[in-house]
């Protein structure tokens, strides 16, 4: 990264200007998008070394060594922006989330940055001003980046892909592969939120109440959770498929099976309506904002109430239970007394006809 | 959810199923067709059948669009949009339904075919008005419950002149399939299949009424109940079916009374009748040719009809040799008696068609009740 002096070349023009095949040519054009927007916005001190990757500490946890943590997720959300939130802020909770439910904490984010010929610099402007302030909130700073401008027609406006890495104590160990029979299923919110949100506004419906992602930076309710000291044995942020494909996946991972109250599952009712609607099933619909959690049973109403008391767990609940099962299979509870599997999803969820 | 939450109430729903096992008589098997996938999707998703005695069977019919859609139709769908280029726009389920060599509109799609889903006619006319420049198809499936709208469609882009905008009509019928089924010999002459009565369609009933149904009560005395597609609207009708057998009565009842009336829809069945008249026959899937089951678009719509506008050539296509569906659909066998089934056939790769809708019989069982084989 570098720094065009001020007075050589106009300023970018963030009102009426478009991305062009200049802005990832590696000229002055390029320079100037990065200093005037992505600097501008995201900078810090790791940001502004302006080498080609950043220096950083040797990560510690509370003054001890740690392991690290990495994960990366591309983001590639149609629209750009939607009620309550926009790709900017989604890939940087997005990673944050990611890095943070392996027990971590999140310390620093990579962004790549893929922009199609003639996206509007304004929308690009209120991209990076959102996942500045995403990062900001997250406490998680923006340390090096990347861009490239692809010819029009071969993107879809915007592409970010970030990369996060935390830092994990040791003696911490959470995965997908320990949950045992008898462990307590927890899920930190409402349902089907963001994925409905998003749908609504492909599909141009507009609710009376409205509906909004919540698309959020977990970490803070995290390490509220892990300072109880509670048996946590998983937690994983159900995205893409819902909390239907991530139990699913522990299950799997774990080799036992999973029973599902129903009436326990917490689903807005202008969600469930919108689900109703759509022809969804709020199980399968992606959340940015939520977080499963898999745990000892005799800690669960502990660690519960340490969720409650943060406002984004303010919603907390358990919803079911681990049993040994040979099938692995997810089974719920139906508010009827029935039961009947949760399974994955088969490819997209597509609405129903009749 | 207001108007929705009363019909899924766990507690009543358990009443509704203690009063069933009090009315089934003893030493008598009870044998129920759900005609429509809606009812099939309740019934597995809410885990109906562990609120029934084990004397009540229910069988699952014919009533899923996309399942009774043949190969042959959706291959002249993928036809229009790989060779003739055009924007091809459909209801959700029906991109996954299995076609010749392989592919399905969605992989129809991968191979550059412009294949859009919508959520209704509306959408797929104006996708024609915002490109003049190319041609708009819509294949147009679906029971009497979607005809409606394409024949508002075919009329709209008549007012308009909407030049570019056609149909590929496959709506069938719901009452033809009734009789075909009620004339197969499994259950006229074998008996294999027996059959004590129906559930009745419920959103079909919205537009058709339920008068047509009350030929089948009588011709075949076999008791029809209409109902909703909501869990306690089919508990409901299955008491009411049960009662209908104790007594040896054979009537069409309406449990679905908050939508349903005798004679139905009647501005809706004007607006069929104006664009569409009866096709002589139509393949379906499972239930092979049947006569006068399905609609096309009159003469006077011509100019909107793609099987006429693109030349379209009808070839029937066999099922899978061991896929089973067909006997499915008939209510000859069920899912887990087919060979395939969870096993070669999923819902991630479906080979029958029952597999691919959530309403199929095949993907319902699959999705929630298999459990109930391996445990």
């Amino acid at each position: 990264m570098g720094e065009v002096k001020r007075g050589y070349v106009r300023p970018l023009d963030l009102k009426n200007g478009r991305v062009d095949m200049t802005h990832g040519s590696g000229g002055r054009a390029m320079v100037q998008l990065i200093s005037e927007l992505f600097a501008k916005h995201l900078g810090n001190e790791y940001l502004g070394q302006g080498n080609d990757g950043a220096v950083l500490p040797a990560p510690t946890f509370n003054g001890k060594p740690g392991r690290l943590v990495m994960s990366t997720d591309c983001h590639v959300v149609s629209p750009l922006f939607f009620p309550g939130g926009d790709i900017g802020c989604l890939s940087v909770h997005g990673t944050v989330n990611d890095v943070a439910v392996m027990g971590a904490r999140p310390l620093y984010l990579a962004a790549g940055f893929i922009l199609e010929e003639g996206f509007p610099l304004a929308d690009l402007a209120r991209i990076v001003e959102s996942m500045a302030r995403a990062a900001r909130e997250a406490g998680v700073p923006v340390v090096t980046g990347d861009t490239k401008v692809v010819e029009r027609g071969k993107g879809d406006g915007i592409f970010i892909t970030t990369t996060g890495v935390g830092v994990l104590p040791d003696g911490l160990d959470l995965g997908g592969s320990l949950a045992r029979p008898g462990d307590v299923i927890l899920v930190s919110g409402s349902l089907g939120d963001h994925g409905v949100a998003i749908m609504s506004k492909r599909e141009n419906l507009s609710f009376d109440a409205p509906i909004e992602s919540d698309t959020a930076a977990l970490n803070g309710l995290i390490e509220a959770m892990l300072a109880t000291g509670a048996g946590l044995r998983c937690l994983r942020d159900p995205t893409r498929g819902g909390l239907a494909a991530t139990l699913n996946e522990i299950a799997t991972q774990s080799g036992v099976g999973m029973v599902l109250r129903e009436q326990a599952i917490p689903v807005k009712p202008v969600v469930a309506a919108a689900c109703e609607f759509l022809g969804l099933d709020p199980l399968y619909v992606a959340n940015e904002g939520k977080l499963v959690a898999i745990c000892d049973a005799s800690d669960g109403e502990r660690l519960l109430n340490a969720m409650r008391a943060h406002p984004l767990g303010r919603d907390a609940c358990a919803v079911g239970e681990v049993i040994a099962d040979d099938h692995h299979f997810v089974q719920m509870t139906t508010a009827f007394g029935g039961k009947r599997i949760v399974d994955w999803l088969a490819g997209d969820q597509l609405p129903r006809i009749c | 959810m207001k108007y929705i939450d009363e019909f899924r109430d766990g507690e009543l729903a358990r009443n509704l199923g203690a009063s069933i096992a009090a009315t089934v008589q003893p030493g008598r098997n009870y044998s129920f067709m759900e005609f429509c996938g809606g009812h099939t999707h309740a019934i597995s998703r809410y885990g109906l059948s562990d609120l029934l005695p084990p004397t009540v069977r229910m069988v699952h019919g014919p009533g899923c669009p996309v399942c009774v859609l043949p190969i042959g139709r959706v291959d002249l769908a993928i036809k229009l949009a790989l060779e003739q280029g055009v924007i091809l726009c459909t209801y959700g389920d029906t991109l996954r339904v299995p076609a010749s060599d392989g592919l399905s509109l969605m992989k129809a799609k991968a191979r550059g075919g412009d294949i859009r889903m919508v959520y209704s006619t509306i959408d797929a006319l104006q996708i024609a008005r915002d490109n003049p420049e190319r041609e708009v198809v819509f294949f147009a499936i679906g029971f009497e419950t979607t005809t409606p709208p394409t024949a508002v469609a075919i009329q709209q882009a008549d007012a308009e002149g909407l030049k570019n905008f056609s149909v590929l009509c496959c709506h069938v019928l719901t009452p033809a399939a009734i009789s075909n089924i009620l004339e197969s010999p499994e259950v006229r002459q074998w008996g294999t299949v027996p059959l004590d009565g129906f559930i009745g369609p419920a959103h079909v009933s919205t537009v058709i009424g339920s008068r047509p149904y009350e030929f089948f009560a009588e011709e075949y005395r076999k008791p029809v109940v209409i109902a909703g597609f909501e869990p306690l609207d089919v508990m409901q009708a299955i008491l009411m079916l049960v009662r209908q057998v104790n007594e040896g009565r054979a009537e069409v009842e309406n449990e679905f009374a908050r939508a349903v009336t005798r004679d139905g829809n009647l501005k809706a069945q004007d607006r069929v009748a104006e664009v569409f008249e009866l096709r002589r026959e139509f393949e379906w899937r499972g239930l092979s040719v049947v006569p006068y089951s399905a609609l096309r678009i009159r003469q006077r719509y011509a100019a909107f009809d793609a099987e006429r506008r693109f030349k379209l050539d009808y070839r029937s296509v066999p099922d899978n040799k061991a896929c089973e569906c067909g006997a499915i659909l008939r209510g000859v066998k069920r899912p887990q008696d087919c060979k395939i089934f969870g096993t070669v056939c999923t819902p991630e790769n479906p080979i029958g068609s029952c597999m691919v809708s959530s309403e199929g019989a095949c993907a319902a069982h699959y999705s929630y009740g298999r459990y109930k084989d391996m445990h």
